[in-house]
């Protein structure tokens, strides 16, 4: 961080969407989620992420729509603030210290300018308690909440343990105290009020859901049992007319119950992973469920999924990262079953690739098929997949597939399906990696000694359809475990790790050329050199990193390091290791041939670095700085311990990020009506005129008030509004001011430098120099009356300018 | 909501025989006509001429068959003896035929005597055949002479006396008038020209000579004796090409396809070899019933024609393109034609408001159980008669989709005397094939481990078991050989395997942390 300070470690795309309970607006246009440390905005119809809501410091722990101002959203973060934000345009409105770490927070109806926060005890970090902030009324753009009371202590953290009933009437709250009745221990795990009876549903990890009455007499509460489920009610939701009960839990299914007619239900099966949240658009017309594979499911009417946001996949990632040559999007297993396809410029998941292709059974406990393995072709023709299922007490259940690239449908489709290609686990699988070869071969190596040569085989009869694969050659080496294996650049060489030794094949002749080995310790990472380094041959060992020269069959040189991952830029001779040093990940960026890194990074992240993948991009960087110039052609991401994926980022790429970023949010997504026409445009320019004099900042500031009085014109409906002739006198008012503000500065600094001229030539010199920072620094502070800041800036200076003269002549005497 | 995946069912390679482009060709023929001749069928010819008749040489007779006909369209009965070789002549007109004893005689094929006999053999001819320029014919006998005959005078003309035993069979080039092969049971094959009166070349072919066959541009030479075919070159002085040894008994006839492109050779051992003539591989083997002494290939190869020791003939046609197309045609027909393809090619207009229907996707009966989590009715469904003998694979692949959904026991319990010998019956039959042992193995051991209290309730089920509890003894020993041998083997191959000593050299160490 210090030695290269223009290159830093970013997060990089994927946050869950699924963390808190997402938010439909009332026109059921737009869903709102907490995204990390942003607000996402998607459009219910399209799919789409249309801007993100950024500000906070600290992940986003919950959004709520402000019961008084349906356009305005609230949002709370574990940076202890709360946020009131205007959706459609992606403007901050208000910030609200608070100064606690906020966990989960609600509003109601009843309750004006109250908001209802669930923070730490301040005795005890490990107990929550319910306080409720009135929030302070000003104008002011950053307050601080004074008014705290607290309601309840020792509340759940989770916001599905609290809910408000009739619209703010009562609150419940469940904990995670159990619940001993009929015989069983019962946990509450969430509760919903209804909207106008008074009763409330409670979800159990039995699978029950139970519905209260009566409680508001004491002790003489009655309560009916529903069950369904078979295992953990995770969300309840109520309909907002109260008409029915929405459930869903593990098994992946909607259930709807009718209120007061609870033996009929709906059933929506297969969503995808176990539901987490479930909400309902203020209509009662779209429903929304989160699903613990990081995706909203958007269902119409408790009938048809009509769109489905998926996020990226972040849960057990066994398969190393991957970039698909076809459409630079990053793949790595996701879902259960299913490889992902991510696409890094754009932070959205392409598609989710079926690779089991069996139904999913939710249910825990049970062994499933998972997608352990994939590599692609250098073209990106084919993939080729390992699926395994480990049963206590059963063989291994194992498969190969090879997926050809169909043209037609722009996607994988299976080729062959080898069963039980080897008799243990793959450790490691390659493909051949030149281009312009006819055959593509695949090596696979297995824990049962054994590494295997797949090729691509005309069809033996006519009944096959097309070619397929076979086996081509197996071999071992004295009974050891290969380890990985890798191609080198021209595919001329195999390279297979067995334990220490590392073998050297001719994949034409499948001949054994050399042995290399290098004891202590099992190499446990394998990498050719490319391009002009292509004669080195890298590997590395629990202590070392080596480097043999393939053209002498010797070792180069070797560093002792704790490698952890070794990953080569396909687009140059880069390579980079990430090496295990007490408790965090160090980088080294270098060249075989070179003995000094190109770049080192210490403390990248903590924990360690098994899974890294350079990404081309898709322009290149004109950097010319000597440390960030590995970064020009490829970018470096990595996934943590904490699987997190992190990339690499310079000073110059993130600056022109930021400036993308501001031209998308601020022509996006306005309805074109003709007022946005009208005064859409002409906002713009002003942006433009502001963004390019920066001695004209102090008009910043004002820019809230003036866009707040458009919004206002612009979201009034047009029935209710006054005559035009009579708000377009205000509006054309409203605007000369500035621009008066404007001309009148000008002319102010024409004076000045006029009178300037006057004065001596050195004097003039320094003024012009100083006057600047002066005019900025007084803009500040005094932002509200920017003209009288001018005169009297003009005013001081001239008093100062008196003063110097002074000194001058006192220093002269 | 995603749809419902369908159990995967596991596609399973075809055992035996691989059908290749060849199979489809050679077993492109209707079901045989046999014929009961007189006595062992010793030559077949065919006519050069349309309708491609054929003389089909059998004890004191020749029969001329049609192309069609199961009837004799004529018959030469006027041997005193065991007549041999009937061969045509390239205009189809004469018919030539030696005799037992050592008359040759020729004869007109629309006539019924003898036109012409030619006597000098001391012994039984075996050979007969016309030049090219057909006015002589070649004879060849086991008085060890070949000898050349002038057809108007019924004169002997040349005599070669080169063999030492023997001759059996011989052919005459069709391009050069003076040119003709004998192979003889003194092992040689010779190439004779009758314009310097000897043999020009001779081939030795290790085995007593029984069928030589010439490559229509004649420079190629087969010739069979022994369990060998052996394909010589003629350009390049008769020297060996190609050895076959794919008979296991004494091969009798050779035969060549229309185009040239297979090779046909007929045996004792009952079996007609069928080889690409590029690779001289195999392609495709013909069972018959009884030893063959001769073969014949028609034209355009649309019959082969067997003759056999028990004195059968073996008449294979080819089947029709028109017949093979109706066949294709009527599986692939569907209920009805135009109920099926009715508004499939309707084009909605511009103002037409579309209404679409779910696709309903149709699932089978088992997968309908199993969407409903019914896992014993999946079982039994999976288990009804016709699955659990035909197709095996699908019940296999039910268990084992029971089996990863962890409900496995559940559906296998709770089963009466009938349901639950049914269920073992099919373990018993399929559980040492080696494609579905794995999933029937944890099956079995769940099934015992569910009704191991009701043991000795029923005899049925008793007996049953026992018959399992056998099947896995045999199985484990069988395993236990197939172990050994492979650990011969392995030493073996280890054993053949060289070594190699790999160098090594200094290095330099870097730091850079």
């Amino acid at each position: 961080m210090v030695e290269h300070g223009d290159i830093r470690v970013v997060h990089c795309g994927g946050s869950k969407i699924n963390f808190r309970d997402p938010v439909i607006t009332h026109d059921s246009r737009f869903l709102l989620c907490a995204s990390g440390e942003a607000v996402k905005v998607f459009s219910t119809s399209t799919e789409e992420c249309i801007h993100e809501l950024r500000g906070h410091t600290g992940l986003v722990t919950g959004v709520l729509l402000r019961p008084s101002n349906h356009l305005q959203v609230y949002s709370s973060s574990l940076d202890g603030t709360l946020r009131l934000w205007d959706f459609t345009d992606g403007i901050l409105i208000k910030t609200c210290v608070i100064g606690y770490p906020i966990y989960s927070f609600y509003a109601s109806d009843k309750h004006e300018n109250v908001i209802f926060i669930v923070a730490s005890m301040p005795s005890d970090k490990r107990r929550f308690q319910l306080v409720a902030v009135h929030l302070p009324q000003s104008g002011d753009q950053m307050v601080e909440a004074q008014e705290l009371s607290a309601v309840l202590s020792g509340v759940n953290p989770n916001p599905a343990a609290i809910a408000f009933g009739r619209g703010g009437e009562f609150i419940a709250s469940v904990n995670d105290l159990q619940w001993s009745l009929e015989g069983g221990w019962n946990t509450f795990t969430c509760v919903a009020c209804h909207p106008k009876d008074d009763c409330i549903a409670t979800g159990h990890e039995d699978g029950k859901i139970r519905l209260w009455r009566n409680f508001n007499h004491k002790k003489e509460y009655t309560y009916s049992t529903l069950h369904w489920h078979h295992s953990t009610v995770s969300s309840l939701c109520f309909t907002p007319e109260g008409t029915n009960l929405l459930s869903g839990g593990v098994e992946s299914v909607l259930v709807q119950w009718r209120y007061n007619q609870e033996s009929e239900r709906d059933f929506l099966p297969r969503l995808g992973g176990a539901i987490t949240h479930i909400t309902v658009s203020p209509d009662g017309s779209l429903f929304c469920t989160s699903h613990s594979d990081n995706k909203i499911t958007i269902i119409q009417s408790c009938v048809k999924v009509s769109a489905v946001i998926q996020g990226l996949v972040k849960g057990d990632i066994r398969t190393d990262l991957m970039m698909d040559p076809r459409s630079k999007a990053l793949v790595l297993n996701g879902k259960p079953g299913h490889l992902q396809f991510y696409s890094l410029q754009r932070d959205k998941l392409l598609y989710n690739l079926d690779i089991v292709q069996q139904e999913y059974i939710h249910e825990s406990g049970l062994q499933q098929f998972e997608v352990v393995k994939a590599a692609f072709d250098a073209s990106g023709s084919w993939l080729a997949t390992v699926e395994e299922r480990h049963q206590k007490a059963a063989e291994l259940e194992l498969n190969l597939k090879l997926w050809a690239f169909d043209e037609q449908t722009q996607s994988f489709v299976l080729n062959t399906t080898i069963s039980a290609p080897h008799d243990a686990q793959i450790t490691a699988m390659c493909f051949c990696q030149p281009t312009d070869s006819q055959t593509t071969l695949l090596v696979s190596t297995s824990k049962d000694g054994h590494f295997k040569a797949w090729q691509l085989a005309a069809p033996a009869h006519t009944e096959d359809e097309g070619p397929s694969w076979l086996c081509d050659f197996v071999s071992a080496y004295h009974g050891l475990v290969p380890e990985c294996c890798s191609f080198s650049a021209d595919g001329s060489l195999l390279a297979v790790v067995f334990q220490e030794v590392v073998t050297v094949w001719s994949p034409s002749t499948w001949e054994l050329l050399t042995t290399l080995s290098q004891p202590p310790g099992a190499v446990s990472d394998l990498c050719f050199g490319r391009l002009s380094c292509s004669k080195y041959l890298l590997g590395t060992t629990a202590s070392n990193l080596l480097c043999w020269n393939l053209l002498t069959c010797s070792l180069e040189w070797t560093t002792s390091m704790d490698v952890r991952r070794l990953v080569a830029d396909p687009l140059s001779e880069n390579m980079a290791a990430f090496c295990y040093q007490s408790g965090s990940t160090d980088l080294f960026v270098f060249k075989p041939s070179e003995p000094r890194p190109l770049f080192s990074h210490k403390a990248v992240c903590s924990g360690k670095v098994t899974q890294a993948v350079f990404a081309p991009r898709e322009e290149m960087l004109e950097s010319c700085e000597e440390s960030s110039q590995w970064l020009n052609r490829s970018q470096l991401y990595f996934l943590t311990q904490q699987m997190d994926l992190m990339t690499f980022t310079t000073k110059a790429e993130e600056d022109r990020l930021l400036a993308s970023s501001k031209q998308v949010s601020s022509s996006h997504w306005f309805s074109m009506t003709p007022f946005y026409l009208l005064l859409g445009k002409h906002r713009q320019q002003q942006q433009e005129h502001q963004d390019s004099d920066s001695s004209l900042w102090a008009e910043r500031t004002a820019l809230p008030q003036t866009s707040a009085s458009m919004k206002e014109l612009l979201q009034t409906p047009a029935h209710v509004l006054p005559s035009t002739s009579y708000l377009c006198s205000m509006f054309v008012q409203s605007l000369l001011i500035s621009v008066s503000d404007a001309r009148s500065e000008k002319a102010h600094a024409e004076e000045e430098m006029e009178s300037e001229k006057e004065e001596e030539d050195s004097e003039e010199e320094m003024e012009s120099s100083r006057s600047k920072p002066e005019l900025a620094a007084a803009a500040a502070t005094e932002s509200d009356t920017p003209a009288l800041t001018k005169a009297q800036a003009r005013e001081l200076r001239r008093v100062r300018k008196l003063d110097h003269s002074w000194l001058a002549g006192l220093l002269d005497s | 909501m995603a749809s419902f995946k369908p159990t995967k069912i596991q596609v399973y390679p075809k055992l035996g025989e691989k059908v290749t482009q060849d199979t489809l060709y050679w077993k492109n023929y209707k079901a045989p006509v046999q014929i009961k001749e007189f006595g062992a069928v010793t030559s077949i010819d065919f006519s050069p001429v349309t309708p491609h008749n054929f003389a089909v040489t059998a004890f004191t007779r020749i029969h001329i068959y049609g192309p069609f006909s199961q009837e004799p369209v004529k018959s030469f009965t006027r041997f005193k003896d065991t007549a041999y070789c009937g061969r045509f002549r390239s205009d189809g007109q004469l018919l030539v035929a030696g005799c037992e004893d050592s008359v040759v005689r020729l004869f007109d094929v629309s006539g019924k005597v003898a036109l012409r006999l030619f006597k000098g053999h001391t012994k039984a001819v075996h050979l007969t055949d016309f030049t090219s320029d057909r006015y002589q014919i070649l004879t060849g006998s086991d008085d060890y002479t070949c000898r050349l005959w002038d057809i108007p005078n019924a004169t002997e003309l040349t005599t070669y006396t080169e063999h030492t035993d023997y001759i059996r069979c011989g052919v005459t080039s069709k391009l050069n008038r003076d040119l003709f092969i004998t192979g003889s049971y003194d092992h040689t094959v010779k190439l004779f020209d009758a314009r310097v009166e000897k043999s020009v070349i001779t081939m030795d072919h290790g085995q007593p000579v029984e069928s030589v066959l010439l490559y229509p541009s004649e420079g190629l030479l087969v010739s069979a004796g022994g369990r060998h075919v052996k394909v010589w070159d003629l350009l390049k002085g008769g020297q060996p090409l190609v050895s076959l040894k794919n008979h296991h008994k004494t091969v009798t006839s050779l035969a060549l396809s229309s185009n040239g492109q297979r090779l046909l050779s007929a045996s004792l051992d009952r079996h007609v070899k069928v080889y690409n003539t590029t690779n001289y591989k195999v392609v495709h083997n013909f069972d018959y019933a009884a030893s063959i002494l001769s073969l014949g290939l028609a034209p355009d190869d649309a019959s082969i024609v067997v003759g056999m020791t028990n004195s059968i003939l073996s008449i294979k046609h080819r089947k029709n393109q028109e017949d093979s197309k109706e066949i294709a045609g009527q599986q692939r027909r569907r209920p009805s034609y135009r109920v099926f393809v009715k508004g499939k090619n309707y084009v909605p207009k511009q103002d037409d408001y579309l209404v679409s229907k779910p696709v309903k996707e149709h699932l089978a009966k088992y997968d309908k159980q199993l969407q409903r989590f019914n896992v014993s009715k999946a079982l039994d469904t999976a288990l009804g008669t016709y699955i659990r003998f035909r197709k095996p694979e699908i019940t296999v692949a039910v268990i084992k989709e029971l089996d990863r959904r962890g409900t496995l026991k559940n559906a296998l319990a709770g089963r009466d005397e009938r349901g639950l010998s049914q269920l073992l019956n099919f373990i018993i039959g399929n559980l040492v094939d080696a494609r579905f042992t794995p999933v029937l193995v944890t099956a079995a051991e769940m099934i015992l481990d569910i009704y191991q209290s009701v043991i000795g309730q029923s005899p049925v089920v008793d007996r049953q078991l026992l018959r399992l509890q056998d099947l896995v003894k045999r199985e484990i020993e069988f395993q236990k050989d197939l172990l050994e041998v492979l650990g011969m083997l392995d030493t073996m191959f280890a054993s053949s395997l060289p070594r190699k000593e790999v160098p090594c050299s200094g290095i330099a160490t870097l730091d850079w942390v």
